[in-house]
């Protein structure tokens, strides 16, 4: 006679990615690299701030970027035209990076050469929040143009990223936007967030995001590195 | 869409504990999931009675336990449920709080013979 027996298992679903996500922060921690998970609706505006931040902090970091998107290299050859060392993945239709992926980025790039590495994620507001890439930050991006309700409809990016920039923010007076609305949905969701409002059009509030990255990358400088 | 790759995942955990316990078919599977993650129960159970075909994981039933998602009030410290756009306290009408759950995704037990 079969018996049915009750096996415990506990294993998280994304253990394979989180595995890989941990190698990962180790090779970039072994580089001294500061690593910022980029995340956004399309158009929102990522490589437009990767572009900015690149100017604002003039060389006092340099820059690495992985570029994700379904298919093209649009995003990477504007990021290389800046002489910033890139590597473009195409997803193919996954809707978000992995660990896996970015482990296969890292071997292409110039690891020694870069202080700050930048991950623009594939742009949507739902799936990249699932997978850890290995990054030391996560910051996404919520533009003026997107509403000002973003945080009620996806709370889960809201209440994951360790920054929120509000780009876009030259477009407020055109469009529908209450900026105190967005500033106390984004408190209430996630007290810790840092928050930025820029424009990577005129450059506004750049200089304060750049400094903030400064901040964190010198926080975690290892003693033995000064 | 990313059900897929995690669907992928959840089979060869469950297969790998089967065989470790010695056992020729699975029956159930047991998940717990939260409301405040991307993953959509009936894509999870479209992928994996398509992958768990010609396994011993094939025809299992897959239940999946819903947490819902659980906040802690900054001010006053109550923890509620938040209703859908609504993350306002409903004790003192403070907006948000710390995510208490909601987060949860993994897989609990299977049941084997």
């Amino acid at each position: 006679m079969k018996t049915m027996r009750k096996v415990e298992v506990v294993t998280d679903i994304l253990n394979a990615n989180d595995q890989i996500a941990q190698e990962n922060a180790a090779t970039l921690k072994a580089h001294g690299i500061l690593s910022v998970n980029l995340m956004a609706s399309p158009g929102a505006g990522k490589t437009s701030l990767i572009l900015q931040t690149a100017r604002a902090l003039n060389g006092r970091l340099r820059l690495g970027a992985i570029e994700g998107d379904v298919a093209s290299r649009v995003d990477a050859d504007k990021v290389a035209a800046a002489g910033i060392p890139v590597v473009q993945i195409n997803t193919g239709g996954a809707c978000h990076l992995d660990a896996p992926m970015i482990r296969q980025a890292l071997r292409a790039l110039p690891l020694d050469e870069i202080d700050l590495l930048i991950v623009e994620n594939v742009g949507n507001l739902i799936c990249p929040v699932e997978f850890r890439l290995g990054e030391a930050l996560r910051v996404m991006i919520a533009s003026v143009p997107e509403g000002h309700d973003k945080p009620y409809k996806y709370p889960g990016i809201f209440t994951a990223v360790e920054a929120v920039v509000i780009n876009k923010m030259d477009l407020a007076p055109y469009v529908e936007f209450d900026l105190t609305a967005l500033r106390e949905a984004i408190r209430g969701m996630n007290r810790d967030a840092a928050i930025f409002e820029v424009s990577c059009r005129t450059g506004e509030g750049i200089g304060e995001w750049a400094e903030w990255l400064w901040g964190q990358w010198q926080a975690r400088r290892a003693p033995s590195a000064r | 869409m990313h059900e897929l790759p995690v669907t992928e995942q959840i089979i060869k955990v469950v297969l790998e504990h089967a065989r470790k316990a010695d056992a020729h078919r699975v029956v159930q599977v047991n998940l717990v999931i939260g409301d405040l993650t991307s993953f959509v129960d009936e894509s999870i159970q479209f992928y994996f009675d398509f992958l768990a075909r010609g396994t011993e994981a094939e025809g299992a039933a897959l239940h999946i336990r819903r947490m819902p998602a659980r906040v802690r009030c900054h001010a006053c410290q109550h923890e509620f449920a938040p209703d859908g756009v609504d993350w306002r306290c409903p004790r003192c009408g403070n907006l948000g709080g710390e995510v208490l759950s909601g987060r949860e995704s993994y897989i609990e037990s299977i049941e084997v013979e």
